[in-house]
Protein backbone atom coordinates (compact mmCIF):
# COMPACT_ATOMS: atom_id res chain seq x y z
CA UNK A 1 0.00 0.00 0.00
CA UNK A 2 2.72 2.28 1.18
CA UNK A 3 4.54 2.40 -2.50
CA UNK A 4 0.91 3.28 -3.80
CA UNK A 5 0.64 6.49 -2.18
CA UNK A 6 3.40 8.18 -4.41
CA UNK A 7 5.04 7.51 -7.70
CA UNK A 8 8.91 5.93 -7.99
CA UNK A 9 10.48 8.95 -7.49
CA UNK A 10 12.14 10.54 -10.20
CA UNK A 11 15.36 12.92 -9.96
CA UNK A 12 13.51 16.21 -8.90
CA UNK A 13 11.70 14.22 -5.90
CA UNK A 14 14.83 12.44 -5.14
CA UNK A 15 16.31 15.43 -3.90
CA UNK A 16 13.41 16.46 -2.28
CA UNK A 17 13.22 13.75 -0.40
CA UNK A 18 16.53 14.16 0.68
CA UNK A 19 16.05 17.30 1.77
CA UNK A 20 13.23 16.29 3.89
CA UNK A 21 15.06 13.45 5.20
CA UNK A 22 18.22 15.53 6.30
CA UNK A 23 15.74 18.70 7.16
CA UNK A 24 13.57 15.55 9.69
CA UNK A 25 17.09 14.32 10.59
CA UNK A 26 17.91 17.71 11.57
CA UNK A 27 15.04 18.32 13.46
CA UNK A 28 15.33 14.91 15.25
CA UNK A 29 19.12 15.06 16.28
CA UNK A 30 18.21 18.96 17.81
CA UNK A 31 15.45 17.03 19.85
CA UNK A 32 17.89 13.91 20.81
CA UNK A 33 20.31 17.00 21.61
CA UNK A 34 18.33 18.91 23.67
CA UNK A 35 16.89 16.02 25.65
CA UNK A 36 20.93 15.09 26.20
CA UNK A 37 21.27 18.43 27.42
CA UNK A 38 18.77 18.45 29.80
CA UNK A 39 19.91 15.37 31.16
CA UNK A 40 23.28 16.70 31.62
CA UNK A 41 22.36 19.88 32.47
CA UNK A 42 20.43 18.56 36.00
CA UNK A 43 23.53 15.65 36.28
CA UNK A 44 21.56 12.74 35.37
CA UNK A 45 24.58 11.33 32.95
CA UNK A 46 26.72 11.22 35.62
CA UNK A 47 28.46 7.77 35.62
CA UNK A 48 27.96 7.27 39.26
CA UNK A 49 24.00 7.19 38.63
CA UNK A 50 24.00 4.23 35.85
CA UNK A 51 26.90 2.35 37.92
CA UNK A 52 24.03 0.73 39.84
CA UNK A 53 23.25 -1.32 37.10
CA UNK A 54 26.64 -2.64 35.88
CA UNK A 55 26.56 -4.31 39.63
CA UNK A 56 24.72 -7.39 40.06
CA UNK A 57 23.19 -5.97 43.61
CA UNK A 58 20.98 -4.30 41.61
CA UNK A 59 19.34 -7.00 39.76
CA UNK A 60 19.52 -9.62 42.55
CA UNK A 61 18.04 -7.32 45.42
CA UNK A 62 15.38 -5.69 43.40
CA UNK A 63 15.05 -5.91 39.53
CA UNK A 64 14.92 -9.67 39.42
CA UNK A 65 12.61 -10.59 42.31
CA UNK A 66 10.32 -7.43 40.52
CA UNK A 67 10.54 -9.15 37.33
CA UNK A 68 9.77 -12.32 39.43
CA UNK A 69 6.77 -10.88 40.56
CA UNK A 70 5.60 -9.36 37.43
CA UNK A 71 6.40 -12.49 35.83
CA UNK A 72 4.52 -14.55 38.42
CA UNK A 73 1.52 -12.55 38.51
CA UNK A 74 0.88 -12.39 34.73
CA UNK A 75 1.52 -16.07 34.34
CA UNK A 76 -0.88 -17.13 36.67
CA UNK A 77 -3.71 -14.33 35.04
CA UNK A 78 -3.17 -15.81 31.72
CA UNK A 79 -3.70 -19.59 32.66
CA UNK A 80 -6.69 -18.54 34.85
CA UNK A 81 -7.88 -15.81 32.54
CA UNK A 82 -7.39 -17.89 28.68
CA UNK A 83 -9.48 -21.00 29.91
CA UNK A 84 -12.48 -18.79 31.44
CA UNK A 85 -12.46 -16.26 28.89
CA UNK A 86 -12.61 -19.48 26.33
CA UNK A 87 -15.60 -20.79 28.69
CA UNK A 88 -17.79 -17.57 28.34
CA UNK A 89 -16.79 -17.13 24.88
CA UNK A 90 -18.52 -20.05 24.13
CA UNK A 91 -21.01 -19.50 26.25
CA UNK A 92 -22.17 -16.71 24.95
CA UNK A 93 -22.59 -18.55 21.68
CA UNK A 94 -25.02 -21.26 23.91
CA UNK A 95 -28.23 -22.07 22.32
CA UNK A 96 -30.04 -21.56 25.64
CA UNK A 97 -30.59 -18.44 26.15
CA UNK A 98 -30.65 -17.99 29.71
CA UNK A 99 -26.91 -19.51 29.52
CA UNK A 100 -26.37 -16.82 26.64
CA UNK A 101 -27.67 -13.90 28.59
CA UNK A 102 -25.76 -14.58 31.49
CA UNK A 103 -22.34 -15.08 30.34
CA UNK A 104 -23.27 -11.79 27.65
CA UNK A 105 -24.35 -9.78 30.86
CA UNK A 106 -21.05 -10.72 32.73
CA UNK A 107 -18.78 -10.31 30.03
CA UNK A 108 -20.19 -6.89 29.00
CA UNK A 109 -20.35 -5.74 32.71
CA UNK A 110 -16.55 -7.01 33.05
CA UNK A 111 -14.88 -5.34 29.73
CA UNK A 112 -16.92 -1.98 30.43
CA UNK A 113 -15.20 -1.27 34.28
CA UNK A 114 -11.56 -0.19 34.21
CA UNK A 115 -9.07 -2.85 35.17
CA UNK A 116 -7.70 -0.95 38.19
CA UNK A 117 -11.22 -0.55 39.28
CA UNK A 118 -11.20 -4.06 39.72
CA UNK A 119 -8.05 -4.38 41.30
CA UNK A 120 -8.94 -1.89 44.37
CA UNK A 121 -12.30 -3.84 44.76
CA UNK A 122 -10.91 -7.25 44.75
CA UNK A 123 -8.20 -5.79 47.28
CA UNK A 124 -10.67 -4.16 49.63
CA UNK A 125 -12.88 -7.59 49.35
CA UNK A 126 -9.26 -9.80 50.69
CA UNK A 127 -8.91 -7.41 53.84
CA UNK A 128 -12.28 -7.12 54.38
CA UNK A 129 -13.65 -10.72 53.52
CA UNK A 130 -10.80 -13.48 53.47
CA UNK A 131 -7.93 -13.82 55.87
CA UNK A 132 -5.04 -13.56 53.45
CA UNK A 133 -2.19 -12.41 54.81
CA UNK A 134 -0.80 -9.09 53.60
CA UNK A 135 1.99 -9.65 52.25
CA UNK A 136 0.09 -12.12 49.80
CA UNK A 137 -2.81 -9.72 49.24
CA UNK A 138 -1.58 -7.25 46.05
CA UNK A 139 -0.89 -10.47 44.62
CA UNK A 140 -4.38 -11.91 44.66
CA UNK A 141 -5.79 -8.59 44.13
CA UNK A 142 -3.77 -8.01 41.14
CA UNK A 143 -4.37 -11.49 39.41
CA UNK A 144 -8.06 -11.32 40.63
CA UNK A 145 -8.31 -8.00 39.00
CA UNK A 146 -6.54 -9.00 35.31
CA UNK A 147 -8.23 -12.18 35.43
CA UNK A 148 -11.70 -10.61 35.38
CA UNK A 149 -11.10 -8.10 32.50
CA UNK A 150 -9.10 -9.86 30.84
CA UNK A 151 -11.61 -13.06 30.61
CA UNK A 152 -13.95 -11.08 29.46
CA UNK A 153 -11.79 -9.79 26.42
CA UNK A 154 -10.56 -13.06 25.32
CA UNK A 155 -14.41 -14.36 25.53
CA UNK A 156 -14.99 -11.75 22.88
CA UNK A 157 -12.12 -12.64 21.14
CA UNK A 158 -12.96 -16.19 20.91
CA UNK A 159 -16.43 -15.75 19.99
CA UNK A 160 -15.31 -12.90 17.26
CA UNK A 161 -12.82 -15.98 16.30
CA UNK A 162 -15.34 -18.69 16.34
CA UNK A 163 -17.91 -16.40 14.06
CA UNK A 164 -15.56 -15.73 11.87
CA UNK A 165 -15.42 -19.32 10.38
CA UNK A 166 -17.64 -20.47 7.27
CA UNK A 167 -20.76 -21.61 8.43
CA UNK A 168 -20.11 -24.81 6.01
CA UNK A 169 -18.36 -26.03 8.86
CA UNK A 170 -20.49 -26.23 11.42
CA UNK A 171 -23.56 -27.58 9.10
CA UNK A 172 -20.78 -30.02 7.55
CA UNK A 173 -19.85 -31.18 10.94
CA UNK A 174 -23.68 -31.57 11.90
CA UNK A 175 -24.45 -33.28 8.75
CA UNK A 176 -21.57 -36.16 9.68
CA UNK A 177 -23.38 -36.39 12.67
CA UNK A 178 -21.20 -35.15 15.75
CA UNK A 179 -22.80 -33.85 18.53
CA UNK A 180 -22.59 -29.81 19.62
CA UNK A 181 -19.81 -30.26 21.92
CA UNK A 182 -17.76 -32.43 19.47
CA UNK A 183 -18.78 -29.56 16.53
CA UNK A 184 -17.01 -27.13 18.99
CA UNK A 185 -13.73 -29.21 20.36
CA UNK A 186 -13.37 -30.61 17.11
CA UNK A 187 -13.83 -28.62 14.07
CA UNK A 188 -14.27 -25.38 15.29
CA UNK A 189 -11.94 -24.18 18.29
CA UNK A 190 -8.65 -25.69 16.15
CA UNK A 191 -9.56 -23.34 13.15
CA UNK A 192 -10.83 -20.51 15.15
CA UNK A 193 -7.32 -20.50 17.51
CA UNK A 194 -5.06 -19.95 14.30
CA UNK A 195 -7.19 -16.78 13.48
CA UNK A 196 -7.68 -15.89 17.09
CA UNK A 197 -3.52 -15.69 18.07
CA UNK A 198 -2.85 -12.11 17.13
CA UNK A 199 -5.87 -10.90 19.18
CA UNK A 200 -4.73 -12.88 21.75
CA UNK A 201 -1.50 -12.38 22.16
CA UNK A 202 -1.77 -8.81 22.22
CA UNK A 203 -4.26 -9.48 24.92
CA UNK A 204 -1.81 -11.50 26.82
CA UNK A 205 0.79 -8.23 26.26
CA UNK A 206 -2.08 -6.30 27.64
CA UNK A 207 -1.59 -8.60 30.65
CA UNK A 208 1.79 -8.24 31.15
CA UNK A 209 1.32 -4.35 30.78
CA UNK A 210 -1.46 -4.00 33.63
CA UNK A 211 0.91 -5.10 36.54
CA UNK A 212 2.06 -2.61 36.88
CA UNK A 213 -0.79 -0.94 37.90
CA UNK A 214 -0.64 -3.11 41.04
CA UNK A 215 2.77 -1.80 41.70
CA UNK A 216 1.59 1.61 41.60
CA UNK A 217 -1.91 1.77 43.66
CA UNK A 218 -1.65 -1.46 45.62
CA UNK A 219 2.14 -1.89 46.70
CA UNK A 220 2.33 -5.44 45.00
CA UNK A 221 6.34 -5.89 44.75
CA UNK A 222 6.71 -5.88 41.08
CA UNK A 223 9.04 -4.93 38.62
CA UNK A 224 7.90 -0.96 38.59
CA UNK A 225 7.85 -1.13 42.63
CA UNK A 226 10.98 -2.50 43.16
CA UNK A 227 12.43 0.39 40.41
CA UNK A 228 10.81 2.91 43.11
CA UNK A 229 12.71 1.18 45.86
CA UNK A 230 16.13 1.03 43.80
CA UNK A 231 15.69 4.82 43.03
CA UNK A 232 15.26 5.54 46.78
CA UNK A 233 18.47 3.51 47.67
CA UNK A 234 20.90 4.53 44.59
CA UNK A 235 19.66 7.61 44.21
CA UNK A 236 18.69 7.09 40.33
CA UNK A 237 15.26 8.20 39.14
CA UNK A 238 15.70 8.54 35.30
CA UNK A 239 18.09 5.80 34.73
CA UNK A 240 16.06 3.49 36.55
CA UNK A 241 12.87 4.11 34.56
CA UNK A 242 14.99 3.42 31.31
CA UNK A 243 16.59 0.45 32.32
CA UNK A 244 12.47 -0.39 33.83
CA UNK A 245 10.91 0.30 30.50
CA UNK A 246 13.33 -1.60 28.57
CA UNK A 247 13.21 -4.93 30.37
CA UNK A 248 8.88 -4.04 29.52
CA UNK A 249 10.19 -3.66 26.06
CA UNK A 250 12.15 -6.84 25.50
CA UNK A 251 9.73 -9.22 27.99
CA UNK A 252 6.41 -7.88 25.71
CA UNK A 253 8.61 -7.96 22.29
CA UNK A 254 9.64 -11.65 23.26
CA UNK A 255 6.28 -12.54 24.06
CA UNK A 256 4.97 -11.24 20.15
CA UNK A 257 8.43 -12.42 18.33
CA UNK A 258 7.28 -15.94 19.87
CA UNK A 259 3.77 -16.23 18.77
CA UNK A 260 4.19 -14.92 15.43
CA UNK A 261 6.48 -17.91 15.43
CA UNK A 262 3.66 -20.61 16.69
CA UNK A 263 1.32 -18.35 14.52
CA UNK A 264 3.74 -19.19 11.34
CA UNK A 265 4.04 -23.02 12.35
CA UNK A 266 0.03 -23.20 12.75
CA UNK A 267 -0.80 -22.26 9.36
CA UNK A 268 2.14 -24.11 7.63
CA UNK A 269 1.05 -27.32 9.85
CA UNK A 270 -2.56 -26.54 8.70
CA UNK A 271 -1.48 -26.24 5.16
CA UNK A 272 0.04 -29.22 4.81
CA UNK A 273 -2.78 -31.47 5.76
CA UNK A 274 -4.72 -29.78 3.32
CA UNK A 275 -7.15 -28.47 5.56
CA UNK A 276 -9.41 -25.56 5.22
CA UNK A 277 -6.87 -22.55 6.66
CA UNK A 278 -5.45 -21.62 4.04
CA UNK A 279 -3.52 -17.88 2.23
CA UNK A 280 -7.23 -16.31 2.09
CA UNK A 281 -8.19 -17.03 6.24
CA UNK A 282 -10.25 -14.26 7.45
CA UNK A 283 -8.45 -13.04 10.31
CA UNK A 284 -10.47 -11.89 13.44
CA UNK A 285 -10.26 -8.57 12.87
CA UNK A 286 -8.70 -7.12 16.06
CA UNK A 287 -10.64 -4.04 16.28
CA UNK A 288 -13.82 -4.95 16.27
CA UNK A 289 -13.31 -6.50 19.32
CA UNK A 290 -13.44 -3.40 21.86
CA UNK A 291 -10.80 -3.25 24.32
CA UNK A 292 -7.83 -4.82 21.93
CA UNK A 293 -5.60 -3.84 19.51
CA UNK A 294 -4.02 -6.77 17.33
CA UNK A 295 -0.72 -6.06 15.66
CA UNK A 296 -2.12 -6.52 11.92
CA UNK A 297 0.14 -7.59 9.50
CA UNK A 298 3.14 -5.24 11.75
CA UNK A 299 6.41 -7.79 12.57
CA UNK A 300 7.57 -5.03 14.77
CA UNK A 301 5.57 -7.09 17.61
CA UNK A 302 3.30 -4.60 20.44
CA UNK A 303 0.38 -4.67 22.80
CA UNK A 304 -2.70 -3.76 23.09
CA UNK A 305 -4.26 -0.50 24.85
CA UNK A 306 -5.96 -1.10 28.49
CA UNK B 1 -11.93 14.85 36.06
CA UNK B 2 -12.21 11.84 34.31
CA UNK B 3 -14.39 13.45 31.74
CA UNK B 4 -12.02 16.06 31.15
CA UNK B 5 -8.98 13.91 31.33
CA UNK B 6 -10.61 11.83 28.52
CA UNK B 7 -11.42 15.00 26.08
CA UNK B 8 -8.52 16.48 26.25
CA UNK B 9 -6.19 13.16 25.84
CA UNK B 10 -8.04 12.19 23.12
CA UNK B 11 -7.93 15.41 21.31
CA UNK B 12 -3.60 15.49 21.69
CA UNK B 13 -3.57 12.27 20.80
CA UNK B 14 -5.50 12.20 17.70
CA UNK B 15 -3.41 15.02 16.37
CA UNK B 16 -0.04 13.55 17.46
CA UNK B 17 -1.36 9.90 16.06
CA UNK B 18 -2.35 11.10 12.67
CA UNK B 19 0.92 13.03 12.38
CA UNK B 20 2.68 9.57 12.99
CA UNK B 21 0.59 7.48 10.22
CA UNK B 22 1.14 10.35 7.95
CA UNK B 23 4.68 9.94 9.09
CA UNK B 24 4.96 5.94 8.65
CA UNK B 25 3.40 6.12 5.58
CA UNK B 26 5.48 9.13 3.99
CA UNK B 27 8.01 8.47 0.84
CA UNK B 28 10.98 9.44 3.03
CA UNK B 29 12.85 6.49 5.01
CA UNK B 30 13.52 8.20 7.73
CA UNK B 31 10.80 9.45 8.48
CA UNK B 32 8.98 6.39 8.29
CA UNK B 33 11.36 4.69 10.44
CA UNK B 34 10.84 7.00 13.49
CA UNK B 35 7.09 6.13 13.22
CA UNK B 36 7.49 2.67 13.33
CA UNK B 37 9.88 3.07 16.31
CA UNK B 38 7.92 5.14 18.46
CA UNK B 39 4.95 3.31 18.16
CA UNK B 40 6.91 0.13 18.36
CA UNK B 41 8.69 1.44 21.97
CA UNK B 42 5.48 2.90 23.01
CA UNK B 43 3.13 0.19 22.51
CA UNK B 44 5.23 -2.11 24.87
CA UNK B 45 5.82 0.04 27.86
CA UNK B 46 2.97 0.07 30.14
CA UNK B 47 0.99 3.46 30.63
CA UNK B 48 1.92 3.20 34.48
CA UNK B 49 5.20 3.71 33.65
CA UNK B 50 5.06 6.34 31.47
CA UNK B 51 2.58 8.38 33.82
CA UNK B 52 5.16 7.44 36.83
CA UNK B 53 7.58 8.72 34.84
CA UNK B 54 5.46 11.75 33.92
CA UNK B 55 5.45 12.79 37.68
CA UNK B 56 8.49 11.73 39.26
CA UNK B 57 11.00 11.65 35.96
CA UNK B 58 9.88 14.77 34.05
CA UNK B 59 8.50 17.07 36.85
CA UNK B 60 10.81 16.12 39.83
CA UNK B 61 13.88 15.89 38.13
CA UNK B 62 14.17 17.84 35.15
CA UNK B 63 11.83 20.62 36.78
CA UNK B 64 9.26 20.76 34.12
CA UNK B 65 6.00 22.50 35.30
CA UNK B 66 3.64 22.57 32.44
CA UNK B 67 3.40 26.24 33.28
CA UNK B 68 1.68 25.56 36.19
CA UNK B 69 4.45 25.83 39.12
CA UNK B 70 2.70 26.78 42.17
CA UNK B 71 -0.15 24.69 41.69
CA UNK B 72 0.40 20.52 41.94
CA UNK B 73 -2.52 19.43 41.07
CA UNK B 74 -2.86 21.09 37.57
CA UNK B 75 0.64 20.17 36.89
CA UNK B 76 0.16 16.50 37.44
CA UNK B 77 -3.37 17.17 35.08
CA UNK B 78 -1.41 17.99 32.65
CA UNK B 79 1.59 15.83 33.01
CA UNK B 80 -1.58 13.30 33.30
CA UNK B 81 -2.61 14.47 29.80
CA UNK B 82 1.05 14.29 28.49
CA UNK B 83 1.39 11.06 29.01
CA UNK B 84 -2.05 9.35 27.69
CA UNK B 85 -1.43 12.09 24.44
CA UNK B 86 1.84 9.81 24.05
CA UNK B 87 0.59 6.53 24.99
CA UNK B 88 -2.70 6.37 23.09
CA UNK B 89 -1.10 8.64 19.76
CA UNK B 90 0.82 5.27 19.27
CA UNK B 91 -2.75 3.06 18.90
CA UNK B 92 -4.42 6.03 16.75
CA UNK B 93 -2.06 5.57 14.79
CA UNK B 94 -1.94 2.06 14.38
CA UNK B 95 -5.77 2.68 13.50
CA UNK B 96 -5.49 5.10 11.71
CA UNK B 97 -2.91 3.02 9.39
CA UNK B 98 -5.17 0.33 9.09
CA UNK B 99 -8.09 2.45 8.08
CA UNK B 100 -5.58 3.83 4.92
CA UNK B 101 -4.94 -0.01 4.29
CA UNK B 102 -8.80 -0.53 3.33
CA UNK B 103 -8.87 2.42 1.13
CA UNK B 104 -9.29 0.93 -2.40
CA UNK B 105 -5.88 0.82 -4.10
CA UNK B 106 -7.70 2.38 -7.33
CA UNK B 107 -8.22 5.79 -5.53
CA UNK B 108 -4.36 6.26 -4.94
CA UNK B 109 -3.85 5.00 -8.31
CA UNK B 110 -6.61 7.45 -9.98
CA UNK B 111 -5.01 10.57 -7.85
CA UNK B 112 -1.74 9.88 -8.92
CA UNK B 113 -3.12 9.82 -12.41
CA UNK B 114 -4.13 13.50 -12.38
CA UNK B 115 -0.89 14.05 -10.79
CA UNK B 116 -1.75 15.13 -7.02
CA UNK B 117 1.29 15.02 -4.35
CA UNK B 118 1.73 13.29 -1.85
CA UNK B 119 0.87 15.83 0.88
CA UNK B 120 -2.26 16.30 -1.42
CA UNK B 121 -3.12 12.50 -2.15
CA UNK B 122 -3.37 11.93 1.51
CA UNK B 123 -4.81 15.24 2.47
CA UNK B 124 -7.60 14.94 0.26
CA UNK B 125 -8.54 11.81 -1.31
CA UNK B 126 -6.81 9.11 1.46
CA UNK B 127 -7.26 9.90 4.72
CA UNK B 128 -10.84 11.65 4.94
CA UNK B 129 -12.11 7.92 3.25
CA UNK B 130 -10.01 6.32 5.96
CA UNK B 131 -10.94 8.52 9.35
CA UNK B 132 -14.27 7.42 8.10
CA UNK B 133 -13.78 3.63 7.72
CA UNK B 134 -12.07 3.75 11.12
CA UNK B 135 -14.64 5.42 13.27
CA UNK B 136 -15.44 1.94 14.66
CA UNK B 137 -12.08 0.89 15.89
CA UNK B 138 -11.11 4.62 16.86
CA UNK B 139 -14.15 4.55 19.17
CA UNK B 140 -12.74 1.67 21.06
CA UNK B 141 -9.34 3.45 21.48
CA UNK B 142 -11.65 6.77 23.10
CA UNK B 143 -13.66 4.01 25.36
CA UNK B 144 -10.04 2.40 26.29
CA UNK B 145 -8.51 5.69 26.72
CA UNK B 146 -11.64 6.40 29.64
CA UNK B 147 -10.68 3.16 31.27
CA UNK B 148 -7.63 4.09 30.92
CA UNK B 149 -7.43 7.20 32.86
CA UNK B 150 -7.51 5.66 36.09
CA UNK B 151 -4.16 5.18 35.85
CA UNK B 152 -3.54 8.89 36.44
CA UNK B 153 -4.87 8.41 39.99
CA UNK B 154 -0.77 7.13 40.92
CA UNK B 155 0.06 10.44 40.29
CA UNK B 156 -2.79 11.98 42.18
CA UNK B 157 -4.73 13.15 39.80
CA UNK B 158 -7.91 13.47 41.49
CA UNK B 159 -10.30 11.48 38.90
CA UNK B 160 -12.30 8.15 39.87
CA UNK B 161 -10.16 5.56 40.80
CA UNK B 162 -8.36 7.63 43.46
CA UNK B 163 -12.10 8.80 44.78
CA UNK B 164 -13.07 5.52 44.76
CA UNK B 165 -10.10 4.30 46.72
CA UNK B 166 -9.93 6.95 49.34
CA UNK B 167 -13.80 6.62 50.14
CA UNK B 168 -13.59 2.54 50.44
CA UNK B 169 -10.97 3.19 52.93
CA UNK B 170 -13.31 5.96 54.65
CA UNK B 171 -16.50 4.27 54.53
CA UNK B 172 -17.85 0.87 55.10
CA UNK B 173 -19.76 -0.17 52.10
CA UNK B 174 -17.26 -0.95 50.09
CA UNK B 175 -19.82 -3.26 47.83
CA UNK B 176 -22.31 -0.20 47.14
CA UNK B 177 -19.23 1.92 46.39
CA UNK B 178 -17.55 -0.14 44.10
CA UNK B 179 -20.66 -0.22 42.08
CA UNK B 180 -21.77 2.60 42.14
CA UNK B 181 -18.03 3.48 40.43
CA UNK B 182 -18.72 0.25 38.29
CA UNK B 183 -22.02 1.78 37.38
CA UNK B 184 -20.70 5.47 36.38
CA UNK B 185 -18.19 3.73 33.80
CA UNK B 186 -20.89 1.59 32.20
CA UNK B 187 -22.74 4.72 31.92
CA UNK B 188 -19.31 6.14 30.55
CA UNK B 189 -18.46 3.57 28.19
CA UNK B 190 -21.31 1.99 26.92
CA UNK B 191 -22.95 5.04 25.25
CA UNK B 192 -19.87 6.00 23.80
CA UNK B 193 -19.62 2.86 22.23
CA UNK B 194 -23.59 2.99 20.83
CA UNK B 195 -23.30 6.24 19.71
CA UNK B 196 -19.97 5.86 17.51
CA UNK B 197 -21.16 2.63 16.42
CA UNK B 198 -23.81 4.09 14.79
CA UNK B 199 -22.30 6.89 13.90
CA UNK B 200 -19.18 4.44 12.10
CA UNK B 201 -22.51 2.88 10.19
CA UNK B 202 -23.83 6.30 8.97
CA UNK B 203 -20.38 7.84 7.49
CA UNK B 204 -18.87 4.34 6.09
CA UNK B 205 -18.19 4.83 2.68
CA UNK B 206 -20.68 2.86 0.58
CA UNK B 207 -18.89 0.34 -1.78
Amino acid sequence: MTSVLYDAPGPRAKRRNVLFSVVFFVLLALLLWWIWQTMDDKGQLKWALWKPFTQSEAWTTYLLPGLADTLKAAALAMVIALPLGAFFGIARLSDHRWVRGTAGTVVEFFRAIPVLLLMLFANEFYVRSTDISSEQRPMYAVVTGLVLYNASVLAEIVRAGILSLPRGQTEAAMAVGLRKGQTMTNVLLPQAVTAMLPAIVSQLVVIVKDTALGGAMLGFTELLNSRQTLAAVYATVIPSFIVVAAMYIVLNFMLTSFASWLEGRLRRSKKSTGAVLGEDTVEVNPAAVRGTYGTGENTGGGGGLT
Amino acid sequence: MTVKLTILSAVGSLIWGTLLAAMRVSPVPLMRGFGTAYVNIVRNIPLTVIIVFASLGLSDVFGMTMGAADDFDTQSFRLAVLGFVVYTAAFVCEAIRSGINTVPVGQAEAARAIGLTFSQILGHIILPQAFRSVIGPLANVLIALTKNTTVAAAIGVAEAALLMKEMIENEAQTLAIGAVFALGFVVLTLPTGLILGWLSKRLAVKR
